[in-house]
């Protein structure tokens, strides 16, 4: 094994075994799994049946409030200060108070609760007391509530990409844009985390005082590329452990919990295909209700998505773009005696990477724009910015130049940062400026 | 045979010249001082001699081979600014040194083993580097630096934040590296251990190479004719045998004995002086007084600044 591996190996392990690294393993995918899981149980706490006491002193709404499966509306002809009182002996969840004053327009309406209930509750209470005044006031003005209902109008807008080799392909444009958008977020995350790490490795290596007895054993630039590579795979690691995690605590729990919604959209799917063989026309209303499924629009397009070949893309610009930033962060490292003067030099480095984030958002508005292409074809913003458009298709010259551009771009900065760091891990006790870090790069060779 | 040749050195830095055509020659399994003041340039010297820098002109020589990447493993380095990481254990911390220097895994295991137990430290070995104090650390960097059994040890200031005691230990190591076949640069500005340990120095100051040779030889040519005579007896007549030919320099009683500092203007014969004073006063001791590296450093260096700045 070469030097390389072996300082490779010391950076991986040195980082693997300590136990913070295990703690951030660990809790990431239950924090991960508990941000997508709780909105979910919170909805199905909320499942309960509240039995819901009305007291409508308006008589506005008699019998017109409609119950559901989790809402029961039960008309009580008691007075509202007699209601309150017995409430802990009823097995009320809570009480409705609609006043009188409701009918001047006054739409101020109480609820007593003993346990908070749900939003979901209390919107559904709204919006049945919202639905009804409404139908109150169409008929007040003589205006056909049905009429109205039929008025309203729903559009299902499938995008389609049409080849030049005439080929036609459904498309998913928010689907295409949250995938390139996730994978965006990870290199971005993954740059500034491991880049982070590559240079506190190098500020310790310097303020400990090995530096020197390593770089009379091994070159400066094995030592850089050493640390870089072995901070990559620490992070690969890690990521590769969340995913893992992750998608074993989503996936049990979600079975446990939840897979009744699994079961739901498998149906739909099945009725789905047994009406369409029936033919459009005779198609029936629940179909094009269906048809129009947010579920099914995503599944249609995750499979339009060559994921292949994007995942490879992925790969590159997440490797890619970590060593550009890498080297740069081991520069910034080598060049300071402590991390409180990194920040001059940590400006230039996180300006374009915070940037090319910004610009990934505005480009989900116009992704074929010249905005669009100038960023993801310049090397420090083409890792986060090309990952936003990729799903969306990119013309393929467009992606060879990104990729040609950014391998010589963590080339370039790679060659520039060896330079600055071999002269800057031997400097102490000296405040650097840019100038100097020029003079470094100009004079040694 | 030299084991170490660098012919006409020079560097330039952005602000300042680190060397100026310096040369030295290392001859095998002697101690070399490399002495200056700081800032002189020896650790740039002995940065290029460890391959960290390259130097703008001259050549250098291993074993009458240029110097080149693969004679790393056949040199040990402490630097001066030497330091451990602090999280790693002591044990994995010096396999991971020694297998940068090209050693395999389980043979510096063995050697590890064997250096441990000679210093006492073995149940030291799954600790971590920041349980250490400071004098524990510098005995694992030492061993560190000669595990590998480098033909040529280069030592920066290897005494400086050594108690006693370690300074003592690690003298002892040296010179018995030496007796072994080692081949010993030890650059320092500390002077009293120089008389002690190095054969040869080489006395940098402001870039330049101002002195160099046999220790023993350097304090000879710089000597002054002075002896330093121990006796019992009258201190007028012992004066007035020196009346011609000596210079009585200074003299202190220590109990029944006076000890006298007497510089020889006409002959440096310690014979004739005995001659003159022995009628005289009973004589308990004869020395000559040689001047210490510290008196040729200051006086050298001085007299270099003197030229340049005057």
């Amino acid at each position: 094994m070469g030097k390389i591996g072996i300082i490779i190996q010391r950076e991986y392990f040195s980082r693997v075994k300590k136990k913070s690294f295990i703690i951030m393993t660990v809790l990431g995918p239950v924090l991960m799994a508990a941000i997508m899981i709780v909105p979910l149980w919170i909805a199905m706490q909320d499942k309960t049946v509240q039995r819901i006491q009305v007291i409508d002193d308006s008589g506005l709404f008699q019998n017109l409030l409609q119950s559901d499966e989790y809402n029961q509306f039960d008309f009580t002809p008691i007075n509202i200060f007699t209601a309150k009182e017995n409430f802990y002996s009823t097995d009320y969840n809570v009480i409705l108070y609609i006043p009188p004053s409701i009918i001047k327009g006054n739409y101020n309406v109480q609820l007593f609760y003993k346990k908070q209930p749900g939003v979901s509750t209390e919107m559904f209470i709204r919006s049945q007391l919202e639905e009804r005044i409404t139908d109150m006031k169409l008929f007040a003005n003589k205006i056909d509530v049905e009429l109205i209902k039929k008025t309203k109008t729903k559009i299902n807008l499938s995008t389609n990409k049409i080849e030049e080799d005439g080929k036609s392909t459904q498309t998913s444009t928010a689907v295409n844009m949250f995938i390139g958008f996730v994978g965006a977020i990870l290199i971005y995350i993954f740059i500034f985390l491991y880049g982070v790490q590559v240079m506190r490795g190098v500020i310790e290596e310097k303020t400990n005082r090995i530096v020197e007895v390593i770089i009379s054993s091994v070159r400066p630039f094995q030592l850089m590329m050493g640390k870089i590579v072995g901070i990559a795979l620490v992070g690969l690691t890690q990521f590769l452990l969340w995913t893992i995690l992750t998608f074993t605590i989503y996936t049990v729990t979600y079975t446990v919990f939840l897979g009744k919604i699994d079961n739901n959209i498998e149906q739909i799917e099945k009725i789905k295909q047994s009406q369409l063989e029936k033919g459009p026309f005779n198609a029936p209303e629940e179909i094009k209700k269906m048809d129009s499924s947010e579920v099914i629009q995503i599944m249609r397009g995750l499979k339009q998505i060559d994921f292949v070949a994007l995942f490879l893309c992925f790969v590159f610009y997440f490797i890619a773009g970590y060593l550009l930033y890498g080297a740069l962060f081991a520069a910034i490292g080598s060049a300071v005696d402590n991390e409180a003067d990194t920040q001059q030099f940590m400006l230039p480095v996180t300006v374009p990477l915070i940037l090319s984030f910004v610009v990934a958002q505005s480009i989900m508005q116009n992704p074929e724009g010249s905005l669009s292409f100038w960023f993801s074809v310049i090397p420090f913003t083409s890792p986060v910015v090309m990952m936003v458009r990729l799903p969306l298709g990119v013309p393929v010259w467009q992606l060879a130049t990104s990729m040609i551009l950014l391998a010589a771009g963590f080339i370039a900065t790679t060659w520039l940062a060896g330079k600055i760091y071999r002269t800057g891990i031997l400097m102490y006790g000296k405040k650097i400026t840019y100038s100097e870090i020029f003079k470094w790069l100009r004079f040694n060779s | 045979m030299n084991l170490l040749l660098a012919e006409h050195i020079e560097k330039q830095y952005a602000h300042h010249k680190a060397l100026d055509d310096v040369s030295i020659a290392v001859q095998k399994q002697s101690v070399f001082g490399l002495l200056g003041p700081n800032g002189a340039g020896k650790t740039t010297l002995i940065r290029i001699i460890n391959q960290i820098t390259a130097p703008d002109k001259g050549e250098l020589f291993f074993n009458g081979e240029k110097l080149q990447a693969k004679h790393v493993s056949q040199i040990g380095y402490l630097p001066e600014e030497r330091g451990l990481y602090k999280k790693m254990k002591v044990g994995e911390q010096a396999l991971y040194l020694a297998q940068l220097k090209g050693m395999k895994k389980s043979e510096a295991r063995e050697k590890l083993k064997i250096w441990f137990k000679r210093f006492d430290i073995y149940n030291w070995w799954d600790k971590k580097v920041e349980e250490l104090s400071k004098g524990m650390a510098q005995k694992i960097q030492f061993i560190t630096t000669v595990l590998h059994q480098p033909q040529l040890l280069i030592l920066d200031e290897p005494f400086s934040g050594f108690d006693p005691i370690n300074t003592n230990l690690l003298k002892e190591e040296i010179l018995k590296l030496r007796e072994e076949g080692t081949t010993i640069i030890f650059s320092t500005h500390n002077m009293e251990s120089v008389e002690a340990i190095c054969d040869h120095i080489a006395l940098i100051n402001q870039s330049k190479k101002i002195l160099d040779g046999n220790v023993r030889e350097i304090r000879n040519s710089f000597k002054k004719n002075i002896f330093e005579i121990t006796f019992k007896g009258n201190l007028i007549a012992f004066t007035n045998a020196l009346w011609t030919g000596y210079e009585l320099l200074n003299t202190k009683s220590d109990g029944d004995y006076t000890i006298a500092q007497v510089k020889t203007l006409s002959s440096n014969n310690p014979n004739e002086l005995l001659k003159s004073v022995l009628p005289e006063v009973e004589v308990h001791g004869l020395q000559e007084i040689l001047p210490s590296m510290n008196e040729i450093f200051i006086s050298k260096i001085k007299e270099q600044n003197h030229l340049q700045h005057g």
